[in-house]
């Protein structure tokens, strides 16, 4: 966990009084909605549907059980009862009244969490890997760097008012699990040959209206210089970048139009007239934000404990712990990822009461950590195994142990036109069917690794274009339809997936989807071929085939 | 599709009425022909015609105070004269999510 400093406490707080002042003003009329508009998005609420929509930032996807409950006690005390985790490791609360906001964000300032970096224009909330600091083989904790960058970034002038959003993603691990690669800038911490810590820098990915895999722009870039080479791409972007268009603004769009070696050579000028500067982290600076990260005081524990050989006996159990239960950094421990995708549930959401039980569990178990992760899901990093089998009963009585990691019913879902502004069609409800037709456990083991991504709208929140199948809302004189892609995917060999034929209503996408899955069971060479590697082999048209010959 | 809080232009297929969320809850509201706001469908003052559907959209914005992003959608007027929303999403503003909440 990281500790805030005074610096962060006094700007959260000193950011509540000025929200709270500036909701009284709207209130009273002597703002006006356009001027107010601006500020309310800096403290991440939108206008939805229904009601404002809250998005409470969680950076890099760490909480700490104390946070956990404060955000419960805001879905209790000020929305209905529930939050629904995002792709961004945020947490957006649905019904929250505005008069009602700068009181939620206060008791959130309590406990260090605030809504900035989470909408408008600037750079957002840094993501990382949800197994940051515990998964083996990494090269070093990837939340340090994204403090930095967090603590670098918020409020700062420059990067306040960009042509629009910019997100960062940044992985320590050969296995991508934060999705560097459709960020706008994608960074991964790696040694180089000579042993020094730096980064191999991305640019110009993203999803939306018009995709793009993210570019290396610089192979390696020193830890120490890492700051300065941002800023140098953040202005490059800031000069160069459209304001007309805001369908053009994002840096992807200028590093095509560009091309990636004219922006590199851009960049690398404005880098060199800035890269010996006060940016220029000294080690120290790496070692003050390293010091306020606490790390579990780990015992020696056995790999396999009797508690666990005891548990192995039992089917459900271990269904559970070969899906869910994942290898840890350090012997005697298991990183435990919690479904939030339970059978016809919405994909991400979770109540109060699970909440605050997840909060008490962390702390028994967990050291008092929890995690989000990308794909809405929630991990407890720090479990002793011989805690399993006690673990699992708990999470199991409160609806998150369903044994669906990465299988076909562990659907990423934005939350499409139920809640959505800017939807053009349903996504929960699709996911929700989806889990039901797949809920069956060993046909969704004998399927294996299958993600399927859900957006409402081509804005992509559901990451469609990288799922393994993905699913895009669309409106066609009124009624709901889905365009269906596969062979996308968000790892370290991201690609987007490829459109299989024209979209289909509403009521038909869970008979097209499974029919895709039975054509690659039919397909694949062997059984543990991956659905998104039977697509690389075989290409979209076997599936195209098997979806409309019939329809 | 452009989100109906980006309208410029008016044109009207159909009957229709001005929607927006009440500034200080959200809650989704109705403008009525009393020059007021309702919660409410049924309340809503009905519009047959581009002008009708501007002047009335341009008392709506007027309220700057009392509600926020306000648009001009459709409904549909049954023969009894009750009021229906005009598509999928004004159904969902006006009926609520077609999910069920977490519980």
């Amino acid at each position: 966990m990281y500790a805030y400093d005074e610096l962060d406490r006094t700007l959260i707080n000193e950011r509540v009084s000025e929200f709270r002042d500036q909701v009284k003003r709207r209130l009273s009329g002597e703002l006006t909605e356009d001027e107010f508009k601006m500020l309310r998005l800096q403290n991440g609420v939108y206008l939805q549907l229904h009601a404002y929509m809250f998005r409470v930032a969680i950076p890099y996807g760490t909480l700490s059980s104390k946070q956990l409950r404060a955000l419960a006690h805001v879905a209790r005390k000020y929305d209905r009862g529930y939050g629904h985790f995002t792709t961004r490791q945020n947490i957006q609360f649905n019904w929250i009244k505005l008069a009602e906001l700068p009181d939620a964000l206060a008791d959130l300032a309590e406990v260090g969490i605030h809504a900035m970096q989470t909408s408008g224009n600037n750079t957002r909330n840094v993501t990382s890997d949800q197994w940051a600091g515990v998964a083996p083989g990494e090269v070093e904790d990837p939340r340090i760097w994204s403090e930095l960058l967090r603590q670098y970034t918020t409020l700062h002038p420059e990067f306040s008012f960009l042509p629009r959003k910019f997100k960062f993603a940044i992985t320590a691990s050969d296995h991508d699990r934060a999705a560097i690669k459709i960020h706008d800038i994608g960074l991964r911490l790696y040694k180089n040959a000579e042993g020094a810590t730096g980064f191999e820098v991305l640019v110009g990915g993203g999803l939306g209206r018009t995709p793009f895999i993210g570019k290396t722009i610089k192979p390696f870039v020193h830890g120490r210089d890492i700051l300065s080479y941002v800023e140098a791409i953040l202005r490059v972007y800031n000069q160069y970048g459209r304001r007309d268009n805001i369908y053009k603004a994002r840096i992807k769009i200028l590093v095509h139009e560009l091309g990636i070696e004219k922006f590199a050579h851009e960049v690398e000028e404005e880098w060199q007239q800035m890269r010996d500067s006060a940016l220029t982290l000294d080690d120290s600076v790496i070692e003050e934000i390293r010091s306020r990260f606490s790390y579990p005081a780990y015992e020696r524990l056995a790999h396999m404990p009797d508690e666990l050989k005891k548990a192995a006996h039992d089917p459900k159990f271990e269904a559970w712990r070969r899906n869910s239960v994942f290898t840890h950094k350090v012997q005697g421990y298991s990183i435990v990822t919690l479904s939030l995708k339970p059978v016809g549930g919405p994909p991400g959401d979770a109540t109060a009461e699970q909440m605050d039980a997840i909060a008490d569990l962390a702390d028994k178990y967990s050291f008092g950590e929890i995690r989000v992760g990308h794909e809405q899901n929630l991990v407890l990093p720090h479990v002793a195994r011989r805690d399993l089998p006690v673990l699992w009963k708990a999470l199991d009585k409160i609806g998150v142990a369903t044994p669906n990691i990465n299988l076909v019913s562990d659907i990423i879902a934005c939350p499409g036109l139920d809640y959505c502004s800017l939807a053009n069609a349903r996504s929960i409800p699709i996911a929700q069917e989806l889990t039901r037709r797949f809920a069956n456990h060993d046909t969704a083991n004998l399927i294996g690794r299958l993600h399927i991504n859900i957006s409402g709208c081509i804005n992509a929140c559901g990451h469609h274009h990288v799922g393994h199948i993905g699913i895009l809302g669309v409106e066609k004189n009124g009624e709901e339809f889905y365009q269906i892609t596969i062979g996308g995917r968000a790892d370290e060999d991201a690609q987007m997936g490829t459109l299989i034929g024209p979209a289909v209503p509403y009521g038909e996408v869970a008979d097209v989807i499974e029919d895709i899955v039975e054509a690659y069971l039919a397909l694949r060479a062997r059984p543990d071929e991956l659905f998104v590697d039977t697509v690389k082999r075989l290409g979209v048209e076997p599936f195209r085939e098997r979806v409309y010959a019939t329809r | 599709m452009t989100s109906p809080l980006e309208q410029k232009k008016i044109k009207l297929a159909g009957p229709s009425m001005v929607t927006a969320n009440r500034t200080w809850d959200g809650v989704v509201i109705y403008r009525t022909a009393q020059q007021g706001w309702s919660a409410n469908l049924s309340d809503a003052a009905i519009v047959r015609t581009s002008d009708e559907a501007r002047t009335l959209l341009g008392e709506a914005t007027a309220d700057d105070v009392g509600a926020i992003g306000a648009y001009i959608a459709p409904v549909e007027v049954e023969d009894g004269g009750a009021v229906r929303p005009g598509n999928l999403r004004e159904h969902i503003r006006s009926e609520g999510l077609t999910i069920a909440l977490p519980a």
